[in-house]
């Protein structure tokens, strides 16, 4: 038997030809990555709407009489679950990871073409459980998004009957998309790959996205275990995550369950799930970043080695979202060790962020403007977390707003960042035009200040001890009335935020029909997907012949060439030289 | 590159050139690494699950039901204790050997074979979820109930009927599956490509289905 590279043997691909099978019930990775990119942007903005609720209640307390507490507590759940799940994975893994695995690693499509349709189809159906949920009596679960029993199914919680039981049917639900979505990813980056490309060569938006997809494959299990106990708590009356109760006034039929085990099981799954999106994000931004300042991401190995250890290191940190929850302090030790053992590979990304900007020729893009911004919050968010991660520092601050401000400045606003670095450093691919960049640079300032304004403030909040999840302080001694000033001023900077998210969506719509047609490569980038034989890319993507890759994709500045960069895809003899500078000597694997 | 030639490399080499290769990391088939890592993936899932078991049985309030009473069977006017489980082990644990057997025939193409073997598996399967909807029966008409258990602690039940239906599902899909893929090879689907790494994977699902069971079996009536 001789030995036959998979990527060169004959390729079968399904070959669509209605309408129905190209755009609808479509097996092309790309198509599925756009059903994926939108439906998580509409119930991202949806989330987004809750929010601006939200600000309002927390800004102008007794003003908005058709907020009531309960509405204000299902706001908050819905607006965490969305945000998380439905918005952030699934446009990281489901969007980009569709888009940009087999474009980056040379692949005609995922290696599971079929299964990745049903992926995005359960999505959907993840979503619209979610949404029903809106229109259920007594709306959608209020239990905060950590959905912690026993309260989250107890009477006197909003949403204890119906709207927690959809939530944890969606999650299950999703669980399953992601898995049919996962196993496919993780087979076409192990397996499908082109000649050349070697593990080390790939981009590392794949192995951001490879890795993280790993992680998901691993720790959603234990939200889909907990939700299906979470079910039987609810529908059978079992008593695993229900102690003895008495609530309102009965004594409930339930003994000798662990609450405990619940938090266990949902930050086993929920601390990887940090990671599940800022993995991707982390692989994105240094594409983003490197081409954009013209030169080779600094430590390319070294990243790689980084993502993979925090990936491994998320599985083992979980219990520092459970400090106050009643652990041995032992436990707390070591959890506090681990979690400070992260900053360590982290803090090597951020150097070698900042480093590949040293000296680099920036061009100030918009996709560029994004990612530099995402190291600014990024440290930020960072920096606080080393400050929760110590268990002594976390237990006064905990369930204060220095959570809530630590929280979106690391996981909310930073991933959001580079998903918009990479949606618009990506969208003259996808579409073949080009957004309007004023537009884009209002989208940028108006976004990367107003999170500022907004977060900001609200670490002073947590220092003075304002509790998070409140409906309404009321009179309470230890808040001064210029903390209810400074929580006016954020709700107008969030309101002003939400709405200047429009001015994307509008570049995004009205580019797509009146925008400039874009360059195949406007970017000047290496990667594989700038050099396909059409512009957006069609189905296939290669026409007749696989790309074949000599060389790592961060090959910009090289010294001599006539363009400053260098594809992936170009033979080293065919790279043209300016006069006089003679031949062009390939270095990449040095680095 | 030949098999020829990368014998000729020494083996360290060859499993570094496989790790950084540019194609592949080993000549795994697409269908058989994706079976592998889903079975990684619902190990977690068995894993919390068990966790879980462990942790409620130490957070009841009330005893722990004795599994050697509670899974007792009355047979020819004598108490033998955990006598259908054992059966019900034996019967799972037979039906790995005959997949294997019938993966070893789809090594020589043997159809026939091969669709009789994964049948017999199928059957094995079959009568595993008969006799363990036979023990549901047993304990549910003594009582125990999700909700409630005669013999001690709630969670018992709960756990118990949670686990092992978990585990009744898998085996269930498992039959169907090997159903299937045994009336496909039959008719001959599998020769038109030559390629009959589908019994091998079936046989991957089927083997991790027996290998969980163990751990339910030892975790639940052996503790």
């Amino acid at each position: 038997m001789t030995y036959i590279p998979i990527a060169d043997q004959p390729n079968e691909l399904h070959d669509p030809h209605t309408f129905i099978s190209k755009y609808v019930w479509s097996q092309d990775h790309k198509v599925i990555a756009i059903q994926y990119g939108s439906t998580a942007i509409f119930v991202g903005l949806i989330a987004l709407v809750l929010s601006a609720l939200m600000r309002l209640q927390l800004g102008y307390p007794d003003t908005f009489s058709f907020i009531d507490p309960a509405d204000y507590y299902q706001f908050v759940t819905m607006h965490g679950m969305i945000m998380v799940i439905y918005l952030l994975t699934a446009l990281f893994l489901g969007g980009f990871g569709n888009y940009l695995i087999p474009l980056q690693i040379g692949a005609r499509d995922m290696v599971f073409p079929y299964l990745n349709m049903l992926s995005y189809w359960f999505y959907l159906l993840s979503v619209i459980i979610l949404l029903a949920s809106f229109f259920v009596p007594g709306g959608p679960t209020g239990a905060g998004w950590t959905l912690y029993p026993p309260q989250a199914i107890l009477r006197g919680t909003p949403g204890a009957d119906m709207g927690i039981m959809l939530m944890l049917a969606s999650l299950a639900v999703f669980v399953v998309a992601f898995t049919m979505g996962g196993l496919n990813y993780v087979t076409t980056v192990l397996q499908a790959r082109t000649n050349g490309m070697t593990l080390m060569r790939m981009p590392l938006s794949v192995w951001g996205i490879f890795v993280a997809t790993i992680l998901g494959l691993f720790a959603f299990p234990a939200l889909f275990v907990s939700a299906i106990m979470m079910t039987f708590d609810k529908l059978l009356g079992t008593s695993f995550f229900m102690p003895a109760i008495q609530s309102l006034g009965e004594t409930l039929n339930t003994a000798g369950g662990s609450p405990v085990l619940f938090q266990h099981l949902f930050w086993f799954f929920g601390h990887p799930e940090v990671y599940i999106v800022a993995l991707p994000a982390f692989g994105l931004v240094s594409d983003v970043l490197s081409c954009h300042a013209r030169k080779n991401i600094f430590g390319y190995r070294l990243m790689v080695w980084a993502i993979i250890i925090i990936g491994a290191l998320s599985f083992i940190v979980w219990a520092h979202h459970m400090y106050v929850s009643g652990m041995n302090p032992y436990f707390g030790f070591f959890f506090a060790f681990t979690t400070l053992i992260i900053a360590v590979p982290t803090a090597i990304k951020v150097y070698n962020w900042v480093l590949t900007l040293w000296e680099g020729n920036i061009r100030l893009t918009v996709p560029m403007l994004f990612a530099i911004g995402f190291i600014f919050t990024f440290i930020h968010g960072g920096l606080t977390g080393i400050f929760l991660g110590n268990v002594t520092v976390d237990l006064p601050l905990s369930d204060t707003y220095f959570v809530v401000a630590h929280f979106h400045m690391v996981m909310g606003v930073s991933p959001v960042l580079v998903l918009y670095a990479a949606l618009y450093h990506w969208y003259p691919k996808i579409t073949g035009k080009m957004f309007n960049v004023t537009l884009g640079k209002i989208h940028f300032w108006a976004t990367f200040l107003g999170t500022y304004a907004i977060y900001l403030p609200m670490h002073y909040l947590g220092f003075l001890g304002v509790p998070r999840r409140y409906y309404a302080m009321g009179n309470t001694d230890f808040i001064p009335d210029s903390a209810q000033a400074l929580n006016a001023n954020i709700t107008q900077a969030a309101i002003f935020v939400g709405i200047m998210q429009l001015v994307f969506i509008f570049n995004v719509i009205w580019s797509l029909k009146y925008g400039k047609k874009s360059d195949p490569n406007p970017w000047d980038a290496t990667s594989l997907e700038w050099q396909t034989p059409d512009n957006p890319p069609v189905h296939g993507n290669w026409g007749e012949k696989l790309p074949v890759v000599y060389r790592w994709a961060y090959e910009y500045s090289v010294p001599g060439a006539k363009d400053d960069f260098v594809p992936q895809s170009i033979a080293p003899e065919d790279v043209e030289m300016l006069e006089g500078e003679g031949k062009y000597v390939d270095r990449s694997e040095e680095h | 590159m030949t098999e020829q030639a990368l014998n000729n490399q020494g083996h360290m080499q060859n499993i570094v050139d496989d790790w950084s290769n540019d194609k592949q990391a080993y000549h795994v088939p697409w269908g058989k690494l994706m079976m592998w890592i889903f079975l990684i993936s619902d190990t977690f899932i068995f894993s919390c699950f068990l966790v879980g078991y462990m942790n409620v049985r130490m957070s009841a309030t009330e005893p722990w039901p004795y599994p050697s009473e509670v899974f007792a069977l009355e047979l020819f006017g004598q108490n033998i204790p955990l006598i259908l489980i054992a059966i019900m082990t034996f019967i799972l644990i037979t039906s790995s050997g005959t997949m294997a057997l019938a993966v070893r025939y789809a090594h020589f193409r043997d159809r026939k074979k091969i669709a009789i073997l994964m049948l017999i598996t199928a059957l094995f399967g079959l009568s595993f979820v008969g006799m363990q909807a036979f023990e549901w029966t047993k304990l549910i008409s003594e009582g125990v109930r999700p909700w409630a258990n005669p013999f001690g602690a709630h969670q018992f039940g709960s756990i118990f009927f949670m686990v092992t239906g978990f585990h009744g599902l898998h085996v269930s899909i498992g039959v169907i599956y090997l159903s299937i893929v045994a009336f496909k090879v039959n008719r001959g689907d599998y020769d038109k490509k030559d390629n009959y790494e589908i019994v091998e994977i079936t046989g991957l699902y089927w083997h991790f289905v027996d290998l969980v069971w163990v751990f339910i079996f030892a975790f639940f009536y052996l503790w």
